[in-house]
C-alpha cells in the first residue's frame, strides 16, 4: 500500500505526458520535453526549500514574494551598473534575510507560519512594486546567460536545478539537521524532550526557504528577461502543490525532494507547458492548478489516512 | 555493593507546595530499586532532579563518588543517567537507528556514517534482545517492542543507572516478561536501576531493594525481603487498608440496558453478544490486544463494525454517533486519560464541562470525589496527579448520571487510595441503577468489583464467569 502511494507521482506524470501526447503530438518532441525540465527548474529549486519547511509540518507562503523581490533587486543592480556576481550574491543574501524574518515571527515569537508568511507575502511585494515603480523591466543580456546558457551542453537552469536538488537530498538523509526535522515534524513535543534544537531547526528552515525561492526567482527572470509586476504571483501556491503531490505531508515528518519534490514540479510544469501547446483557453489555467492542488490536498488526506488505519491494532487475521 | 548515586536531603517546592522534603536515596551498582508511593508522593519529581529536568532547592547528589549537579536532561544523559519516561518519547516516521542516535550522529567526513550507526545500534538492540532491523521504521514496531527501543535508547549512552517510570502500563504480558528479562541481565552487567511501577507484584519479585515516598518523604526503605505486599500498601496510605475492595449487594440482572447482538468487524471482533443490566459492574477481561478496547469503542460507536446490532433500553442505537449516544445515556472513560480523556491544558471546569454544561454541578461533584486541587477555573488538568485525572475525567460523566458507564482501565496509573474512591464510586453508581462495563488488565480487580466476568480473546468472548471467581481459571480462558 505505502508502495503505491510512492508511485502515485510516477503515475500521474506518465498520464499527463500520455493526454497531452494525444492532443498534440508534437508535445513528444525531445526539445519540447527539455523544454519542460528548464521551465520546471525554477519550481522545481522553490519547492525542494519549501520541502523543508513542510517537513516541520510548517508553511511559507512569501517564496512568490521573494522570487519577485529578488528578480527585482537583480534586475535593478545590474542594470545601474553592479558586476553580476555581486547582485547574485546580494539577492541570495535577500532571500535568506527574508526567511530570517519569517523565522522572527514563527521560531521567535510562536506566531503561526500561515499568517505570518501570509503578511510577508503582501509586504514583500509590496517592497518589489515599490523598487521596480510597477515597471516591467527588461535585463540586459549578461543575466540572461543564467537562463538560456549551456554548460557541457545542459541548459544552466537544469545545474542549478540538479546541485539544489543534491545538496537538499544530502541534507536531508545525511545530516543530523535532516534526520531532526524529520523528527519535529513527527512530534515536536518529543523532539524538545531528547534535546533536539528546536528553535534552531524552525529558524533554518525558513532562512533555507527564502534562499531557494531566491534563487528561483534568479532562475525564471534570467529566462522570461524581463521583471513584469505580476512576475512570481502566487507561485507559492504551485511551489506548495509540487511538494505535496510529491508526497511529502502537510501534517510534516513525511516526504522526499527526491523523487518527491522534483516530480510534483515537473508534473505541474508539464501540465502548464502542455496546456499551451494544445492551444488551452487561457482562462483555463487557473482552474487547472486549482485542480492540481486539490487533487495534491486530496491525495495527502488519504495516504495520512492510511497511515493512521495501518497503525490500528489488528487482533484477528484478517481472512477468516 | 557499590554505591552508585547517593542523594542527601533533597527537597523541591512548586510555588508554595513542598513536593519533596528533604530525601535521601542511594541507589547501588547491580541492583534493581523499587520506588513506590501513591501519585503525587513526589517519586516523578525526586526522579525528575535525578534526570536533570529540574534542579533541587537544596540537597546534593553523588554520582560514583562525584558530585552531581545536572543542568539539563542532556547533561544527565553524558553523566551516564538515563530516563526512560512513561510515555515514550520517539519518532514513529523515522527508523530504530535513527531514533537512537537522532542528537548525535557518528560522523564521516561531516556526514552521517550509516554503516557505523546501524552496527552500533544492533550492538544495542542485541543487549535488550530485540531482533529487528535498525533500519525498521518505529511504526512497524509493536508497542512492546518500541519499549524495548526507548531502553536500548538509553543504553547508548554507557548508562550507568536507568530510570524507569511505570515502563508496563501499555505492554502486553509476554512484552512485559520480556522486559523483566532484560532488566535482569542489565542489572547482571553491573547497571544500577531504579523502578518506579504502582504494579506491587511486579515491583516485588522484580527488585533488590526498596523505597517508599510518601507527601514527599521518604518513609522507609531496605531491601526487600523486609517488605511484604500488606506492609507496602500500609506504608504507602499512612494506615492500615483491611480491604481493596469495597462492598456491594449483588445486582439482580432482571433489566437489559445494553444489548450487543453478533458484532463482527474483520480484524477486529467475531460474532460478540454481551448483555448490560441494571445496576451491574459487567466485567471484560482478556490481554492487551485481546479486542476489548476495541469492543469498547464499537459500543459507544467510534469505531465502525461491519454486522450486529447495539441496542440500548432495547432501542436499536446501531448506526447513531457517539454524541447521540451520549444523549441516550451512554459514558465511556477510554483507556488512556492523557490522549483522549482529558484536554491536559485546559482547567479542572472546562473538563468536565465537555460533556455537559452544567456549571454549578462542578465543586458539587468534585467535592464529592474528593478531587485534590487548588483552583477549578484555572489549574490547568496537567498540574493533577494521575488519581486526581481521573476522577476529573470520570467527573464529567456524571454532570447528569448515564445509564450506561463504559470504563477501560479505569485505575491504570492511579495509586492504591484513589483506586478505592474509584471502586466506591462505581459502587454508588451501580447502586443507583446505571449499568457499568469495567475493562481491566487486572483480572483481581474484576474478581474484586464485578457481578459477572467476560473473558475475551483474539477478538472473541471466550468464556463467562459469575462468582464466586477462580482467578486461575479466568487467566487460562485469557490465553
Amino acid at each position: 500500500m505505502k508502495a503505491i502511494f510512492g508511485l502515485i507521482p510516477f503515475l500521474l506524470l506518465a498520464l499527463v505526458i500520455a493526454v497531452f501526447s494525444s492532443m498534440a503530438p508534437s508535445f513528444l518532441a525531445t526539445r519540447n520535453l527539455t523544454n519542460i525540465v528548464v521551465q520546471s527548474s525554477s519550481l522545481g529549486i522553490v519547492a525542494a526549500g519549501m520541502t523543508f519547511v513542510l517537513l516541520t509540518a510548517g508553511i511559507d507562503l512569501s517564496v512568490g514574494s521573494i522570487m519577485f523581490l529578488s528578480a527585482a533587486v537583480a534586475g535593478k543592480m545590474v542594470l545601474t551598473g553592479w558586476p553580476l556576481p555581486a547582485a547574485l550574491i546580494a539577492v541570495l543574501v535577500i532571500g535568506v534575510l527574508f526567511g530570517l524574518v519569517n523565522a522572527l515571527f514563527i521560531a521567535g515569537m510562536r506566531m503561526p507560519a500561515f499568517i505570518v508568511t501570509l503578511s510577508t507575502l503582501y509586504a514583500g511585494r509590496g517592497l518589489a512594486l515599490y523598487i521596480t515603480e510597477t515597471r516591467a523591466m527588461n535585463l540586459p543580456d549578461e543575466l540572461l546567460v543564467l537562463g538560456a546558457g549551456r554548460w557541457l551542453t545542459i541548459p544552466v537552469p537544469i545545474w542549478v536545478l540538479a546541485i539544489t536538488l543534491l545538496v537538499s537530498q544530502v541534507t536531508l538523509t545525511r545530516t543530523s539537521f535532516g534526520r531532526q526535522l524529520y523528527a519535529l515534524g513527527n512530534n515536536e513535543s518529543a523532539a524538545r524532550n531528547a534535546g533536539i534544537p528546536v528553535r534552531r531547526l524552525l529558524i533554518s528552515v525558513y532562512a533555507i526557504s527564502g534562499l531557494c525561492a531566491a534563487l528561483g526567482g534568479l532562475v525564471s527572470v534570467a529566462q522570461l528577461g524581463a521583471v513584469s509586476p505580476t512576475f512570481g504571483n502566487q507561485r507559492e501556491f504551485a511551489a506548495i502543490a509540487a511538494v505535496v503531490l510529491g508526497g511529502t505531508s502537510l501534517f510534516g515528518g513525511r516526504g522526499n525532494v527526491f523523487p518527491g519534490t522534483i516530480l510534483g514540479a515537473l508534473l505541474i510544469q508539464t501540465v502548464e507547458s502542455g496546456l499551451v501547446i494544445i492551444n488551452a483557453d487561457p482562462y483555463l489555467y487557473p482552474m487547472v492548478l486549482a485542480g492540481i492542488i486539490f487533487l495534491a490536498v486530496l491525495l495527502d488526506g488519504l495516504r495520512q489516512r492510511r497511515i493512521e488505519s495501518l497503525s490500528r491494532r489488528k487482533i484477528r487475521p484478517l481472512a477468516a | 555493593m557499590s554505591e552508585r548515586l547517593v542523594c542527601t536531603g533533597l527537597t523541591k517546592s512548586f510555588s508554595t507546595v513542598r513536593v519533596l522534603k528533604g530525601v535521601s536515596l542511594t541507589a547501588r551498582a547491580g541492583r534493581t530499586l523499587g520506588l513506590v508511593g501513591e501519585n503525587g508522593a513526589g517519586k516523578s519529581t525526586l526522579m525528575n532532579l535525578i534526570g536533570g529536568v529540574h534542579r533541587p532547592d537544596s540537597g546534593t547528589m553523588t554520582l560514583e563518588g562525584r558530585p552531581y549537579a545536572p543542568a539539563s536532561p542532556i547533561q544527565a544523559l553524558d553523566r551516564g543517567i538515563a530516563f526512560v519516561h512513561q510515555e515514550l518519547n520517539l519518532f514513529g516516521n523515522l527508523s530504530v537507528a535513527d531514533n537512537m542516535f537522532i542528537t548525535g550522529f557518528p560522523r564521516r567526513f561531516g556526514l552521517i556514517d550509516r554503516k557505523t550507526m546501524n552496527v552500533r545500534a544492533a550492538g544495542f538492540l542485541e543487549k535488550v534482545d530485540l531482533r529487528v532491523s535498525p533500519n525498521t521504521p518505529v511504526d512497524a514496531l509493536p508497542q512492546g517492542e518500541r519499549q524495548l527501543v526507548e531502553i536500548a535508547k538509553a543504553l547508548h549512552g554507557s548508562s550507568k543507572l536507568i530510570i524507569l517510570d511505570e515502563p508496563t502500563t501499555s505492554l502486553s504480558h509476554r512484552e512485559t516478561t520480556r522486559l523483566f528479562e532484560t532488566m535482569d541481565r542489565l542489572r547482571s552487567e553491573g547497571v544500577a536501576l531504579v523502578y518506579i511501577s504502582h504494579a506491587l507484584d511486579d515491583v516485588l519479585r522484580l527488585c533488590d531493594d526498596l523505597a517508599i515516598l510518601r507527601d514527599g518523604e521518604l518513609v522507609a526503605t531496605g531491601p526487600r525481603d523486609e517488605f511484604t505486599r500488606d506492609r507496602l500498601i500500609s506504608l504507602m496510605v499512612g494506615r492500615p487498608i483491611g480491604q481493596l475492595y469495597p462492598e456491594r449487594p449483588p445486582a439482580s440482572l432482571r433489566t437489559v440496558i445494553l444489548e450487543a447482538r453478533n458484532i463482527s468487524q474483520a480484524g477486529v471482533a467475531q460474532s460478540i453478544n454481551l448483555q448490560a443490566h441494571q445496576g451491574e459492574v459487567l466485567g471484560i477481561a482478556g490481554l492487551m490486544g485481546s479486542g476489548r478496547s476495541e469492543l469498547a469503542r464499537i459500543l459507544f460507536g467510534l469505531d465502525p463494525h461491519s454486522s450486529g446490532e447495539v441496542l440500548l433500553n432495547d432501542a436499536d442505537i446501531t448506526h447513531l454517533t457517539p454524541r447521540a449516544r451520549i444523549e441516550r445515556g451512554m459514558a465511556f472513560l477510554t483507556e488512556s486519560r492523557r490522549e483522549d480523556g482529558l484536554f491536559m491544558d485546559a482547567s479542572i471546569a472546562d473538563n468536565m464541562a465537555i460533556v455537559r454544561r452544567q456549571p454549578a454541578r462542578i465543586p458539587e461533584l468534585c467535592a464529592a470525589l474528593g478531587v485534590k486541587r487548588a483552583n477549578l477555573d484555572r489549574q490547568p488538568v496537567r498540574q493533577l496527579s494521575g488519581g486526581n485525572q481521573q476522577k476529573v475525567a470520570l467527573a464529567k460523566w456524571l454532570i447528569e448520571p448515564p445509564k450506561l458507564l463504559i470504563l477501560d482501565e479505569p485505575t491504570r496509573g492511579v495509586d492504591v487510595g484513589a483506586k478505592y474512591e474509584i471502586y466506591k464510586l462505581m459502587n454508588d453508581l451501580a447502586r443507583q441503577g446505571v449499568a457499568l462495563i469495567v475493562i481491566s488488565s487486572e483480572v483481581e480487580e474484576l474478581t474484586g468489583m464485578c457481578d459477572r466476568i467476560v473473558v475475551m480473546s483474539k477478538g472473541e468472548t471466550k468464556a463467562e464467569f459469575t462468582p464466586p471467581f477462580d482467578r486461575a481459571r479466568i487467566l487460562g480462558a485469557a490465553v
